[in-house]
């Protein structure tokens, strides 16, 4: 870990060894390839300065159109179902969010459609787009916008915390009613599952992978 | 110090939103040339900020606790639950693992986010040397369990869909719930705000 010697003040081109500066410390390395499975750990402060990732952009997008499909139908199947003296009663997520609406919790319901709804979609949709082009190394119409917009949203998706709120409610509700779990709440779950494998994925390589036209 | 250096000592700055790496000009508010943002060596203003941010989620958290989130109305008679007696309920009737879960995330997360967070706020600001990577290590976990919170806010939003008959309902969301929500949100926003790199600051003057 030695002192740099040159230092970058232009984009790097695709490749080119670079500069790494830990978020959480502020401690300057030099880059080096890393080996499959490897995550560079900063030695200042611990933090997880990079992971390999042996994913390419055509792999990533296939994620994406897994995402999307699972997505839709979490949304369109009823998460629980539960029967009451014979009547069956079910809800989706936008049932729960036009509950909320309606019972003057606003301001839970528009929570609910952002963290759950919303921000996951444009986030689906955004990486599909850019991936699309990014896959024949080309950068998609507005790439430099939405990168900067998939930074700010990283935080806010839900899905995995509103998957064991899931959970919680039917043990709950299970005091009350028979309570079944229903296609909606396993689609969420593997959604899940493709936004953790999401999360493992810096998108910031993106702007590596896919260099400027006149760079 | 020096088998480490710091981007500040070796006069670079690195983008908070791209990763790119750029010479430090002497004049704060540049833009990064790859991706547009404007670059800070450190986050603007990030005590004051993070205090204001900290201090309100704080006095939301009061009512969140203190008034119920949910009624629940079964053969007649109403109950209204507060977060803690909705853990305490799922304690005794439903499933204690679920409850412990609950407990965690409603009351534990944000009590601990609001400890370590002004702990880290008043040491960073007496460049306090002391155990410097467990505090960088708190921080991190604040980062990474600070939205899970959410889960009772969810939990009531569920719960009221379900149990409605149109005319007549048997749970119902109240106000509690809501300073709930704004509490999760104003913490995760002032985790947001701090800069970690304080932590590891000397000598400072970027506040």
């Amino acid at each position: 870990m030695s002192a740099p010697s040159t230092v970058i003040d232009q984009p790097p081109s695709s490749g080119a060894a670079s500069l790494l500066i830990c978020e959480h410390c502020d401690t300057v390395y030099q880059r080096r390839p890393l080996a499959r499975g490897e995550t560079a750990h900063c030695a200042r402060c611990h933090a997880v300065l990079e992971r390999h990732h042996s994913l390419g952009t055509g792999a990533m997008l296939a994620l994406v159109l897994t995402a999307l499909v699972v997505f839709v139908e979490a949304n369109v199947w009823p998460i629980v179902t539960f029967g009451l003296n014979g009547t069956d009663v079910s809800t989706t997520l936008w049932g729960m969010i036009a509950t909320m609406w309606t019972e003057d919790a606003k301001v839970v319901s528009l929570l609910a459609a952002a963290t759950l709804f919303f921000f996951p979609l444009v986030k689906i949709l955004t990486l599909g787009w850019l991936l699309l082009f990014g896959r024949v190394g080309r950068r998609a119409p507005g790439f430099r916008a939405l990168m900067v917009m998939l930074h700010y949203l990283q935080p806010w998706t839900m899905s995995e915390v509103f998957v064991l709120g899931v959970l919680v409610s039917i043990v709950k509700a299970h005091l009350y009613f028979d309570v079944i779990p229903d296609v909606g709440v396993f689609a969420y779950a593997v959604l899940v599952i493709l936004i953790t494998v999401f999360a493992g994925i810096d998108l910031r390589r993106l702007w590596d992978m896919v260099p400027e036209p006149h760079a | 110090m020096s088998a480490l250096p710091r981007a500040s000592e070796l006069g670079l700055i690195s983008c908070h939103v791209c990763g790119l790496v750029c010479r430090d000009a002497a004049c704060e508010g540049m833009v990064c040339p790859r991706c547009g943002t404007s670059l800070h060596r450190r986050k603007t203003a990030s005590f004051a900020r993070t205090w204001a941010l900290l201090i309100a989620a704080f006095i939301l958290y009061i009512p969140a606790n203190v008034l119920p989130i949910m009624r629940t109305a079964s053969l007649g008679d109403v109950d209204d639950n507060t977060i803690i007696s909705g853990v305490m309920e799922l304690w005794a009737k439903g499933s204690p693992d679920l409850a412990v879960i609950v407990f965690t995330a409603s009351i534990l997360v944000p009590l601990t986010k609001f400890l370590v967070l002004s702990t880290l706020l008043i040491s960073a600001k007496r460049r306090s040397q002391w155990a410097r990577p467990q505090r960088a290590r708190l921080y991190r976990l604040v980062e990474f369990v600070g939205y899970w919170s959410m889960l009772d806010v969810f939990v009531v939003a569920l719960m009221t869909a379900l149990v409605q008959f149109g005319f007549f309902s048997l749970v119902a969301p109240l106000p509690g719930v809501i300073y709930f929500g704004l509490t999760v949100v104003l913490t995760m926003l002032a985790s947001m705000s701090f800069d970690p790199r304080l932590i590891w600051d000397d000598k400072g003057d970027d506040d």
